[in-house]
């Protein structure tokens, strides 16, 4: 058990290393222009881009650049030059939003994916399993900042049932919190309940057909245990596998084109006016931020895993 | 040597008939067929049934709507809804545009980003996939590893960073210049960022194929690696790219969508079906078909792929699944 987890936290900072080299080559070396003009935002004067450019010691060479531009974002000085404001307490403010966003809809998206998937493979090629496949295809079809802005226009405007998006912190009212979350997380949610489902019904349908679904069976267990406790179980693992990705995946970054469309103030949006603005200090922060927190989050979910299940940590490593 | 009574069937065949009797996957196959064609038909609604462009405003003209002359974008600002006519078939927008023709143009740029992109990443996850595969050893540590590094960070924000760093200067690869407004800045940006979701995959498959009897014998046969991989293995997994390039098209599609949206994918004044919601979007309570338009049309392609894909997928391989990144 140690040696798995020694091993995988090394590869872990071998992967994070390597991140922060893209983030570095995306943001100061690939583009065709000036870097220091780029930072420095849309309408920046001559001084400004100096100063940028001496903040970030663009003049030296790139091993240093990229040693002086880690710093700046790992001690949280990195300011983004078009506001004037710093990056990190701006981050760190948005955090309780894209939180609340993403653990809502988290457990909503995989209660529902559950039920629906586990609806679908108990009787296959039933009406159900049709209905509910046609609706999985729909919802991983849909653009997610359009089915925001539909959700938006007739459930806020035409039949005025939700507020018209904005974010309530849930230590200030807790109702009005959760009456401002509904539409988001559903919002979020809908793609992965699509996909979820999907996979846990064939998971499903290929695990009815294992010898210990029959032998279940055969000791007399009737039909709603055998697929409780033997199917379902088992079909959940390689779904827990994949919410590790996606959830890590959600708060790293999935959550720009939500917060942007219902106007929740946390990381997503900030990012979001990042872009409109071309304000790249932003943009490198929550990049960087937000790819370290999914390996980190993925070596966590490895690890747990490897003590749940020793195959795992005797042999390689799970594989998605 | 098949029988006279049973008549031998190859692979492909059976999974031409059993795509065949999936009525639900061959309908929408039809229907993103119908949709390509109408986007490609864009000039000629343009030019024989609207009389104007794309990207041509008409703030100040007036129009007739019911034998009335009316304000083809309103006083207050308000542009003029569908209806049924010739021009504006589906309305204005805050410009005066024809939205029926920057639907069509708009779908050109979408679904050509989306099938380049495809095709792109194909042949890199092909190349990668397969190289990794075959060699295994450091090839495919180093391989594996690098697709590990670009599979962590999340695909929207990946594209954004690209997308927005892109957009000021361009890019040079070797002596090719591309501008910052270049269509193929997106193209390049969707797919170099899904190709790990397919190499992974192919990698894996050509790691179990390369183990069976008939790549011994063709090494025993004196067959070089280069030709292992092309004949021999490549048509084992051809089922497998066929499935994932059309799902890709459709991710693609729903990618570029988003990045437009948020002003990181395709720059104005083009038109495509994530630029025109861009636009829309902001007087969604006044005009709200400004935004439902286009994104229906980009559901309606994106589910056509999506069933049709997995009508091929059940055809061909019924094993592969791709995870939706974004």
């Amino acid at each position: 058990m140690l040696r798995f987890t020694v091993r995988r936290l090394i590869g872990m900072i071998a992967v994070l290393f390597a991140i922060s080299v893209i983030v570095f080559l995306i943001f100061n070396v690939i583009p065709n222009s000036d870097p220091a003009a780029r930072i420095a935002g849309k309408n920046a004067n001559p001084a400004l881009i100096a100063r940028v450019r001496a903040d970030l010691g663009l003049d030296q060479p790139l091993p240093v650049q990229y040693l002086t531009m880690m710093k700046q974002i790992f001690t949280g000085k990195l300011t983004s030059y078009a506001s004037d404001q710093n990056v990190a307490a701006h981050i760190i403010a948005g955090l309780p939003a894209t939180l609340s966003l993403c653990i809502g809809a988290a457990l909503l998206w995989m209660a529902l994916a559950v039920w629906f998937g586990y609806l679908s493979a108990v009787h296959p090629g039933s009406v159900t399993d049709r209905a509910l496949t046609v609706l999985a295809l729909i919802g991983i079809s849909l653009p997610v900042f359009w089915l925001a802005a539909i959700l938006l226009y007739y459930l806020s405007f035409k039949v005025p049932i939700f507020p018209t998006g904005g974010y309530v912190p849930l230590t200030e009212n807790p109702g009005q919190w959760l009456y401002h979350m509904v539409l988001p997380w559903i919002t979020l949610a809908v793609l992965y309940v699509g996909f979820y489902s999907r996979v846990l019904r064939s998971n499903m349908v290929d695990v009815m057909n294992e010898d210990y679904v029959r032998t279940a069976r055969a000791k007399g267990l009737s039909e709603r245990q055998v697929r409780l406790r033997h199917v379902l179980r088992n079909s959940l693992i390689p779904i827990v596998t994949l919410f590790g990705l996606d959830f890590g995946a959600v708060v790293g970054g999935g959550t720009i084109l939500t917060e942007t469309v219902f106007n929740i103030n946390g990381v997503g949006l900030y990012a979001g006016q990042a872009i409109g603005k071309l304000d790249l200090p932003p943009l490198m922060a929550v990049t960087m931020f937000g790819a370290f927190f999914i390996v980190f989050f993925n070596t966590v979910v490895d690890i747990l895993y490897a003590f749940l299940d020793p195959r795992i940590r005797l042999g390689e490593a799970a594989s998605v | 040597m098949s029988t006279a009574t049973l008549g031998g069937r190859s692979p492909w065949q059976l999974a031409g008939i059993r795509l065949r009797r999936n009525r639900f996957a061959i309908a929408f196959g039809v229907l993103f067929v119908l949709i390509v064609a109408f986007c490609l038909a864009a000039p000629l609604w343009a030019d024989h049934v609207a009389h104007t462009g794309p990207n041509q405003n008409h703030i100040t003209d007036r129009v007739l709507v019911g034998g009335q002359l009316t304000d083809v974008v309103a006083p207050d600002g308000t542009p003029l809804g569908p209806g049924l006519r010739g021009r504006y078939l589906l309305g204005a927008d805050q410009n005066g545009r024809d939205v029926m023709v920057r639907l069509m143009y708009g779908g050109r740029t979408s679904i050509y980003i989306g099938v380049l992109a495809a095709l792109i990443t194909t042949l890199l996850a092909v190349a990668v996939g397969v190289l990794a595969g075959y060699y295994r050893g450091w090839i495919d540590a180093v391989l594996s590893r690098i697709l590990d590094v670009v599979w962590a960070f999340p695909v929207l924000l990946l594209g954004i960073a690209l997308g927005t760093t892109l957009a000021l200067g361009g890019l040079q690869i070797g002596g090719v210049q591309i501008a910052g407004d270049s269509l193929w800045i997106p193209i390049l940006i969707i797919a170099v960022v899904y190709v790990p979701y397919m190499a992974r995959p192919i990698r894996g498959e050509v790691l179990a194929l390369r183990e069976k009897e008939f790549v011994e014998a063709a090494v025993a046969q004196g067959k070089g690696p280069l030709r292992i991989m092309i004949s021999e293995l490549l048509p084992n997994i051809v089922s497998t790219i066929i499935v994932f390039t059309a799902l890709n098209i459709a991710n693609n599609m729903l990618l570029e969508s988003a990045l437009s949206f948020l002003g990181a994918g395709v720059r104005p004044p083009n038109a495509s079906w994530g630029t025109m919601i861009a636009d829309g979007y902001q007087t969604i309570y006044t005009a709200p078909h400004l935004t439902i338009v286009p994104g229906l049309m980009i559901v309606l392609t994106v589910l056509s792929l999506n069933v049709f894909g997995d009508g091929l997928r059940d055809a061909l391989n019924p094993r592969a699944q791709i995870r939706p990144g974004r």
